[in-house]
């Protein structure tokens, strides 16, 4: 066999090999249960375990500031800072804490930190340990945003067209209860494709729990610690719109009171309230 | 020799092993007798479940509770084959106008450590309001009741949730239900039907955020005398869970639940049960936690010194018909405080100070008196009453004495207005037989107040079968905490 034979050779295995995963795939996507594999990224490209005292690592954080215009699109009442008094880690977690004061013209204070422009990545599993904070209008979530997300200028793309994948969110007044959905073009804010998970016998704010997505071209797996509870399919986003999953995202880590989504906080909320996330860990590669 | 004796070792060894594994098993078995109470959460799901023979065990029918409306039901059920069934009695009811009871375990009491709440489906035949439902009360010691008030019934099942305040406290239960209802809207009231089924104690794992509290979360500066004791049942000592639906679930949880702690022990002791001894002059703060969670709100107690003796009444007892006075025999009540529902907030009632029976009421909006026998009064010429108010004073001192006659035909009274420092005249329904007293209210110190009993033809009162002696706060007037004494007709 002649040097080019060879190359063949390996090529066919190669073609054999992606055909067998392939056909793995579809057998799996023929059958979107609860027996599906959840962890067929095990590269680890980016994990912060918040174990050193006082410090948000820069090379991975960067701070959204302020209120953005409309209470960040939503009508949130909080203000968000940098402060240590907001943001701060300790005791190898970080802790994103939600105070009531006076402040810059809102009521609440929190934090909001994201991964734009220093982490961003198409594909892969997405997760983070987290302990949520509770109370009518506790809004934390744990999300990412295409990196073209912009006003539409230059290269940047409007939302929703460019694509925001919500890992987790929560309503403070829901304990027990989180959701996973997709927005785009065609399925965004009120339309968008989602689904929740109801924890039966423990709930959400008295412990840690992983949260997490296995983002594929063809899916995102959505599982809550060793459940996977949904996955949505390229063609169930192609049914409602354009899927738009294809390019970088961004990792987005916020608590915010009030808004839309949820409702003002009421006197039976207590504050201060933290929400703690142990760790955030991206993987890619897939098989 | 050597292997011999190590053969001799390994054989010992064995012995030693197999005599600390069964000394070990002795141990267990010891402490099991000790700790295992049974665990089973249930308590009727298609039948009584581990309960004494009587199942339902009925508040006093001589106070008012009717024994008649209990029962289970084949018909109605939420799953399985029987639901209990509670034939809520009409306020005029002749058997009695409410229903109330507890279940009791018919063992030696239940583990209930592994649970997180007590559970149950209920539904009424309307929608009504079921005044109480708890558990944890046996009628001996009820030393860790629990209640939940005012469910609201729909005509659906519903599932209902009383969280334990801290399940750890729970070793040997007895109390497994208690519920306590009403009829519907004034008296007399409609009576209903409502039904419960499925009720269990059950490890739910979703309700959390634990919000204890006393004294409604604030911190709370009372002035008390040396030697008092008192509950601190009495500050509204609440446990609250916050339930998988996301709302907060309120109860009312026994003192021991709670670990209470005192800034200054030489000034006041609070024991397991939540008795407070005041044992020293000064200032002391009470606090408390529930498993290991602080409660919020405080007692700070300040204890000027020895509780004063009333004046000693110096007439003759054959000139006397007493209420509550040591000087003289009392006449037989039913109560000196009648918790009144819904509106009275009034609680305390008959306590000893250093040796000396006195009444004393906190939280004080208006108290009764009931008389056990209706008093005919005609030959009396006044009524007396020793007061005392703990705190100094200074405005807004404003209530009435009302002596009532009640009775199945007709209600007739006469009322006293007793004023303080500031008096206002009130204008209001009801005080046209008002006459001031120009009582002159000190802390600390009794003031006797002598009201004259005066003709039925002013007043309308029938003094052949007076009943109901009640004192009232009025005109949102600043009267928190009263001692009362000497309480008794007299002719001159």
């Amino acid at each position: 066999m002649d040097k080019n034979n060879k190359n063949s050779m390996r090529i066919t295995t190669t073609l054999l090999k992606t055909l067998c995963v392939l056909v793995l795939l579809i057998a799996f996507s023929c059958n979107p249960d609860e027996t599906q594999t959840v962890a067929e990224f095990k590269n680890l490209v980016l994990s912060d375990e918040f174990d050193t005292d006082d410090f948000i690592d820069s090379d991975i954080w960067t701070f959204d500031i302020g209120n953005g215009t409309n209470g960040w699109g939503n009508n949130e009442e909080q203000f968000y800072t940098k402060r240590t008094e907001n943001v701060s880690v300790q005791n190898g977690t970080l802790i994103i804490k939600a105070i009531k004061e006076d402040y810059s013209g809102s009521d609440y204070t929190s934090s909001k930190i994201l991964t734009k422009g220093l982490k961003e990545q198409a594909y892969g599993r997405f997760e983070a340990r987290i302990q949520l904070p509770t109370g009518q209008g506790m809004w934390p979530a744990f999300w990412l945003l295409g990196a073209n997300c912009g006003d539409g200028t230059a290269d940047t793309e409007v939302w929703p067209n460019c694509g925001e994948i919500d890992i987790m969110e929560y309503r403070g007044q829901e304990p027990t209860v989180v959701h996973g959905s997709v927005h785009g073009p065609g399925y965004a804010a009120g339309n968008a494709i989602t689904k929740t998970y109801a924890l039966e016998n423990d709930r959400f704010d008295t412990g840690f729990h992983v949260f997490g997505i296995e983002w594929t071209p063809g899916y995102i797996n959505y599982y809550v610690d060793d459940v996977l509870y949904n996955q949505i399919t390229r063609q169930q986003v192609e049914e409602k719109g354009t899927w738009v999953f294809d390019q970088p995202f961004y990792i987005i880590i916020n608590l915010a009171v009030g808004g839309n989504f949820i409702g003002a906080p009421n006197e039976e909320t207590v504050f201060p309230q933290t929400m703690l996330i142990d760790y955030v860990r991206v993987y890619n590669k897939y098989l | 020799m050597k292997t011999i004796k190590y053969k001799y070792t390994k054989a010992t060894f064995l012995l030693l092993l197999l005599l600390s594994i069964t000394s070990c098993e002795r141990e267990l078995s010891d402490k099991a007798e000790f700790a295992n109470y049974g665990t089973t959460g249930d308590i009727f799901i298609d039948a009584p479940v581990g309960l004494t023979d009587q199942f339902f065990v009925s508040f006093d029918p001589a106070g008012g509770a009717n024994t008649e409306g209990f029962g289970t039901d084949e018909s109605v059920t939420y799953q399985g084959e029987s639901a209990i069934r509670i034939d809520v009695p009409a306020g005029d009811d002749v058997n009695g106008g409410y229903i109330g009871g507890i279940f009791v375990d018919r063992g030696v009491g239940r583990n209930l450590t592994g649970y997180d709440a007590l559970t149950f489906w209920a539904k009424g035949s309307t929608t009504a309001t079921v005044g109480l439902v708890g558990f944890g009360t046996d009628f001996i010691e009820d030393k860790y009741a629990v209640g939940l008030e005012n469910i609201k019934l729909s005509t659906d099942w519903r599932k209902y949730t009383i969280p334990i305040p801290d399940a750890s406290k729970l070793i040997q239960e007895k109390g497994m239900f208690i519920f306590s209802a009403g009829g519907i809207g004034t008296f007399p009231e409609m009576g209903y039907t409502f039904w419960m089924d499925e009720l269990k104690f059950e490890k739910l794992g979703n309700i959390g955020q634990p919000q204890p509290a006393m004294a409604s979360g604030e911190d709370r500066v009372e002035t008390k005398f040396l030697g008092d004791q008192f509950s601190m049942a009495d500050y509204s000592l609440r446990q609250t869970f916050n339930l998988a639906s996301g709302i907060n679930q309120t109860v009312i949880a026994a003192p021991s639940y709670f670990s209470f702690s005192s800034s200054d022990i030489e000034v006041a002791r609070v024991n397991e049960s939540g008795i407070v001894s005041l044992v020293g002059s000064g200032s002391a703060k009470i606090t408390a936690s529930i498993a290991g969670v602080s409660v919020a709100g405080s007692l700070t107690l300040n204890v000027a010194g020895g509780f004063p003796v009333a004046p000693a009444p110096t007439l003759a007892a054959s000139n006397v018909i007493s209420i509550f006075s040591d000087g003289y025999t009392d006449v037989a009540v039913n109560y000196y405080n009648g918790f009144w529902q819904p509106y009275q907030t009034t609680l305390g009632g008959e306590i000893t100070i250093d040796g000396q029976n006195v009444l004393n009421y906190t939280n004080f909006n208006f108290v009764g008196t009931q008389l056990t026998a209706p008093l005919d009064i005609s030959e009396m010429t006044h009524f007396s009453i020793d007061i005392l108010m703990p705190e100094v004073l200074a405005t807004d001192i404003d209530m009435l004495i009302v002596l009532k006659n009640e009775n199945a035909t007709e209600t007739t009274l006469q009322q006293q207005r007793i004023g303080g420092q500031t008096y206002q005249w009130s204008t209001q329904t009801g005080d046209i037989n008002d006459t001031e007293s120009n009582a002159t209210f000190e802390g600390g110190v009794w003031k006797t107040i002598k009201i004259p009993i005066r003709p039925t033809a002013e007043t309308g009162l029938d003094k052949t079968g007076v009943n109901l002696i009640i004192i009232e706060r009025i005109k949102s007037s600043n009267v928190t905490e009263l001692h009362i004494d000497n309480l008794y007709f007299y002719k001159e």
